[in-house]
């Protein structure tokens, strides 16, 4: 399947290469080439996925239990992510059909604290350079040194609220970074009441800054509709998790996703059959795959995943202050004229409507007293296979294993979240790069307008290099005195 | 006041868990900016790393970009720091250096799990040549200090730039060196 401006047509030659190497200010490694004409006319536009780990690989043969502290080095700003995907993939295989309400509450709480550091990093560290001085604004400025600079209050609580998450992530797993507290069939620790105390003197303050970052970019892209409702904009599906009733749940649930006009594609189905939904392509330029909802088939099965797509897909954000704010994005798409709002900068809104969500979750978990029980274990039946999925940061993640009778992993198979928005991110460059490039003078600021497409879905691109490729020639890598180190693969 | 210092920093074949880490030096990032200032980094858009005083590696190095980016990071940069457990020893990504990539490539883009029919390994010239085994920065080149750790904490990255900057030799007690 190609789509328009995907591949240049053979019959032009000469075109000229533009590339941006790296895409900076994201999660990961990855690159856009441009080829343009003579005339700056764009032919072709790429978003590259350049590495390759290899991890759906490399863990089979290790013992099951290993998995979800080895997964998580998938990706060290959401680790949370692929550690609770992977032990809700294995909880199966131990036969833990239920979790203790102690252990679900713990993975809980340390899952909405990542919501809250994963979305206060992305607005505030990564993104608001550009959403605050323009895209394209002074390089040397548009950075979150510059945000410190000029809007010192903001830079302070985006600092704070990111570090009010990683707290909550250090008392629950253990380490900030790639902490151990979530296993096979549970946790293996609780909370004290003096940790819980802790937290709770800074989680009302977490709701009040959360607020007001939701209302900085409800203005801004209530001030300046023409570029918000309109750059980067495709009509598209979208997919999250919801809990039975239809509220917005980031920890368990059913699928649901939505046609462009808000139909309903599918409803409360058990991911345990992930697989019959969505199967991936692979193209020749990328490390990463491109999913597809089998239903409706690769040219119009693709499909958006993350904060819009869950704010939208939901009937409801089950805290009270979200919930109005949830409210406020969908009656402004309403206004619009459309069911669903489908602007990539939308992303922005919604996952600051999300943030302020994880906020209020974390305030009123804090007071729930099975985060001090001791409970903390289940096994059952053990199961041979088991798929773990959860909505992470950047959307909903899925995680599949199976598991030998020696304990040793055989298959692994992951679909990251960031895979699932392969097709949109793509979408969405070469829909900036035709309305805003073509035919002019490429410049720096211009190229910009490229990336804060690709950041508003906050891709987080080491995760989606879990794989690994090879390319049809061949390398040597040599030391400081000529010695051969390595020799690249050769097809 | 005396010049700032320049810091370039870069993930290789990491997760980006040790720039988090970085990060979680949280408030004490705004006093750091009065004494450095930021190169090329995952932070900002400079793309090229400059001349520099400190360069921080992330990762170890997986492909021929990231022997290309650790060179001109070496180029440039007075001081460079295997900043965790992956520039150190290879870490988590370098278990699959026992393996064949052939095999990997095979199973996960033509024989693995939910692929499209007539899934063939991707090949572009785009996208950088794999290398059979995953490297730690030093065997590339010369390395200053290595800073272990998976990833090294907020604290001992705060304490070791602190003695850095002062000019100090960086020294990790007991209580920040560690290994997980």
């Amino acid at each position: 399947m190609s789509f328009a401006l995907e591949t240049a047509s053979a019959g032009h030659k000469n075109l000229r290469r533009v590339a941006i190497e790296p895409v900076s200010r994201v999660e990961g490694h990855g690159k856009v080439t441009l080829l343009l004409d003579e005339h700056n006319k764009v032919h072709q536009v790429r978003l590259h996925i350049v590495e390759f780990r290899g991890f759906e690989r490399f863990i089979q043969g290790r013992p099951y239990w290993e998995v979800p502290v080895m997964v998580q080095r998938l990706c060290g700003i959401c680790p949370v992510s692929h550690h609770l995907a992977a032990s809700k993939a294995l909880d199966i295989i131990v036969g833990a059909k239920q979790i203790t309400p102690t252990a679900e509450k713990m993975r809980r709480l340390m899952h909405y604290g990542q919501m809250l550091q994963s979305h206060a990093l992305h607005f505030f560290h990564l993104s608001s350079p550009d959403l605050l001085f323009g895209f394209d604004s002074d390089v040397a400025q548009r950075n979150i040194v510059g945000v410190a600079a000029r809007y010192p209050d903001i830079a302070k609580q985006g600092i704070l609220l990111r570090k009010f998450g990683q707290e909550v992530i250090f008392h629950t797993a253990g380490k900030r970074v790639h902490g151990t507290g979530s296993v096979p069939g549970g946790v293996n620790r609780s909370l004290t009441g003096a940790q819980r105390n802790a937290l709770l003197a800074d989680a009302d303050q977490m709701v009040a800054w959360s607020r007001e970052a939701v209302k900085i970019i409800k203005e801004l892209h209530m001030q300046n509709p023409a570029l918000y409702d309109a750059f980067g904009t495709f009509r598209s599906n979208f997919m999250g998790m919801v809990d039975t009733q239809g509220n917005l749940d980031f920890y368990h649930g059913g699928l649901r996703a939505k046609d462009a006009d808000g139909g309903i594609l599918f409803d409360n189905i058990d991911y345990q059959g992930y697989d019959k939904l969505i199967t991936e392509e692979v193209k020749p330029w990328s490390y990463m795959k491109f999913p597809y909802l089998n239903q409706l088939g690769p040219e119009t099965g693709w499909y958006r995943v993350g904060p819009l797509a869950r704010v939208q897909t939901c009937d409801r954000i089950p805290t009270p202050l979200a919930e109005l704010e949830r409210q406020a994005l969908m009656a402004y798409a309403a206004q619009g004229g459309g069911a669903l709002m489908h602007a990539s900068l939308g992303y922005h809104w919604a996952r600051m409507i999300e943030m302020l969500c994880a906020a209020e979750t974390v305030r009123d978990l804090l007071h729930d007293d099975d985060l001090e029980g001791t409970d903390l274990m289940v096994t059952g039946e053990r199961q041979r296979e088991g798929v773990g999925v959860i909505e992470a940061p950047r959307g909903t993640l899925f995680h599949h294993y199976q598991v030998d009778e020696n304990d040793l992993v055989t298959m692994a198979n992951l679909i990251v979240s960031t895979t699932n928005n392969n097709h949109a991110m793509n979408t969405a460059v070469r829909e900036v790069a035709s309305k805003y490039l073509d035919g002019h003078e490429i410049t720096e600021g211009l190229l910009n307008h490229i990336e804060v497409a690709i950041r508003a879905y906050d891709p987080c691109l080491s995760c989606a290099t879990h794989a690994i490729g090879k390319m049809p020639l061949e390398v040597v890598l040599l030391d400081a005195a000529g010695h051969e180190l390595d020799r690249k693969y050769k097809q | 006041m005396t010049a700032k210092l320049k810091v370039a920093t870069v993930s290789l074949a990491g997760c980006f868990g040790c720039h988090m880490s970085f990060l979680d030096i949280d408030e004490r990032l705004l006093p750091l900016l009065d004494l450095v200032e930021f190169d090329r980094s995952p932070l900002t858009d400079i793309k090229h790393c400059g001349p520099c005083d400190i360069g921080l590696i992330e990762g170890g190095v997986c492909n021929a970009e990231n022997v290309h980016v650790l060179r001109e990071f070496r180029d440039n940069c007075k001081v460079l720091i295997a900043l965790g457990a992956c520039a150190v020893n290879g870490g988590l990504p370098a278990q699959r250096n026992h393996l064949s990539v052939a095999d990997i490539l095979q199973e996960v883009y033509c024989t693995g799990h939910g692929l499209a029919q007539g899934s063939r390994i991707p090949n572009d010239p785009e996208l950088p040549l794999p290398l059979n085994k995953v490297h730690p920065v030093h065997e590339v080149v010369k390395i200053d200090y290595f800073l272990p750790g998976c990833p090294p904490s907020g604290d001992a990255i705060w304490a070791f730039l602190n003695d850095l900057i002062a000019g100090k030799d960086p020294r990790l007690g007991h209580a920040l060196l560690h290994y997980d």
